[in-house]
């Protein structure tokens, strides 16, 4: 039986088929108290388990996941990586975040098929080109990849795409970067809970928290369907519910829950080898390794927790897939599924302490949480085991509203996504 | 989903403009203080359940009125008047 996964352990497996793989994580009956609890088993709770562990020497910690691991928003993103962020507050952590996850695959030893393919955000105006140049120059004078293409650069990449003279949205140019991608999304969410499981966290599935201990306001458990688990120190990380939760412990957030839908077509052979973005509306697209067109858009626009998506979402991005690529019109869309995300204010994210003692908010994170994960982990972590926030993240705090530090990466004011 | 508009009935949710959390009470001008204010316009309860909430019917007669809306399950409740 081997526990490290290798060319060699599988080769040892494939001449011994009685051998059998040991389970990737342990399914340990809850403790009566632990060093930290995190209130959520999805990529961000998962990734801040193992950091805990591995960055901080603490490994007396729960993972509590009201579902199965893989079962939230970790496996219903669109699986975008990239880090074309602007503003100081976010440039940083989201660097920070593609850098790890370009290193991810082996630190975790799980093969998170992370595929640097490039993301390509086309421009449909001469104006959007000038944003473009200016948003590239950012990031590139805080050492992030970014290039400017014009519209033969841009066709030689995507010869695929509407460029005949009565295109709806002639393509005037684009900007990239080369180091975005995608990863598979379920890997990580099963590779986080392998390592973190190997270094000793509690990953405790099918038990949800009911309520929080809070005496003198400061938190020390949690009530779970399988009982009262004491903490010194809580994270919630369960973002899509987070007013929800947090609401058990009295807090109120600048949250709203909205759904997200996500798209995929019947697979065909492979013709989209990057992350394509349009810029006449909120829409993208890659292909998945089993051949279909993943499509991401906006919001449906209004808050719930159902994941079920409104239909004139599914209309208005094949109208969106046709116009940008009309040779796909005949293309049936095989699945779209929807996954609840918070809103904020400004469309940036929480990672900090709360008015209840001991108590750490990780959420937020509107169109942006898969991409974060390992930052996000990162940093919360360094919360929770140093009552401080991480500097990468000083700009993520609940008081930046009533103080004026709105991160409003888009410039665009509050709850633009309702307008 | 449907929404029922007061006066045109029944119509498809794409035509119409959500407008938000239609309990919440706007502080009166010249009163409150910078947390009263800040709490009415950033904060909200996003309750899993029972929801009463604004919309217009942006593409129809754009008239503004109150629904109730379960966010856990979409079941309308019923124009609130």
């Amino acid at each position: 039986m081997s526990k490290h996964y290798s060319a060699l352990a599988l080769a040892r497996h494939a001449l011994d088929p009685d051998l059998p793989w040991p389970r990737a994580w342990e399914k340990p009956t809850p403790k009566s108290s632990y060093d930290v609890v995190i209130v959520g088993g999805g990529g961000h709770g998962l990734a801040t388990a193992y950091y805990l562990a591995k960055n901080h020497g603490i490994t007396n910690v729960a993972v509590i996941e009201r579902n199965y691991i893989g079962s939230g928003n970790v496996g219903r993103n669109t699986t975008l990586i990239r880090s074309n962020y602007m503003m100081g507050g976010n440039t940083a952590f989201f660097e920070h975040s593609l850098k790890l996850w370009e290193g991810l695959s082996h630190d975790l030893n799980f093969n998170c098929m992370v595929s640097q393919r490039g993301q390509i955000v086309l421009a449909v105006s001469p104006v959007q080109m000038d944003v473009f140049a200016r948003r590239g120059n950012i990031m590139r004078l805080n050492g992030i990849d970014a290039e400017l293409l014009d519209p033969g650069e841009v066709r030689k990449l995507l010869p695929y795409l509407d460029w005949s003279k009565d295109a709806r949205w002639p393509i005037h140019g684009a900007i990239m970067q080369p180091r975005a991608g995608t990863v598979r999304h379920d890997a990580v969410a099963w590779g986080y809970a392998r390592a973190a499981s190997a270094l000793g966290v509690h990953i405790i599935e099918n038990c949800e928290v009911t309520g929080f201990v809070i005496d003198d306001g400061k938190v020390s458990g949690v009530e779970t369907s399988q009982g009262r688990i004491n903490a010194g120190k809580v994270g919630i990380a369960v973002a899509g519910h987070t007013s929800h939760v947090a609401k058990m412990a009295g807090l109120r957030l600048p949250i709203e829950s909205h759904i997200l839908q996500a798209f995929v077509t019947e697979p065909i052979k492979p013709i989209v080898d990057h992350v394509v973005s349009w810029g006449a509306e909120l829409f993208y697209l890659s292909q998945s390794d089993k051949g279909g067109l993943v499509f991401g858009a906006h919001i449906d626009g209004f808050n719930t927790y159902t994941q079920r998506g409104q239909f004139n979402r599914i209309q208005t991005v094949a109208e969106c897939a046709v116009s940008l690529m009309p040779f796909i019109s005949r293309l049936r869309l095989l699945r779209h599924w929807g996954g609840i995300q918070d809103m904020t204010p400004d469309g940036s994210p929480f990672i900090c302490r709360t008015e209840v003692k001991n108590l750490y908010l990780n959420g937020g994170w509107c169109y942006q949480g898969f991409k974060a994960t390992p930052a996000s982990g990162w940093t919360f972590s360094h919360t929770i085991a140093n009552d401080q926030e991480h500097e990468l993240v000083r700009d993520f705090g609940l008081d930046r509203f009533e103080k004026g530090r709105e991160l409003d990466e888009f410039g665009l004011g509050n709850w633009t996504y309702k307008q | 989903m449907m929404i029922p508009c007061p006066y045109c009935g029944d119509r498809d949710v794409s035509e119409f403009r959500y407008g938000g959390d239609a309990t919440k009470q706007r502080p009166q001008h010249g009163t409150g203080d910078l947390k009263t204010w800040h709490d009415y316009y950033f904060l909200f309860d996003n309750p899993k359940g029972p929801h009463t909430e604004y919309w217009q019917h942006v593409l129809g007669c754009r008239r503004w009125f109150k629904l109730a809306r379960n966010t856990a399950t979409n079941e309308i409740g019923g124009v609130v008047s």
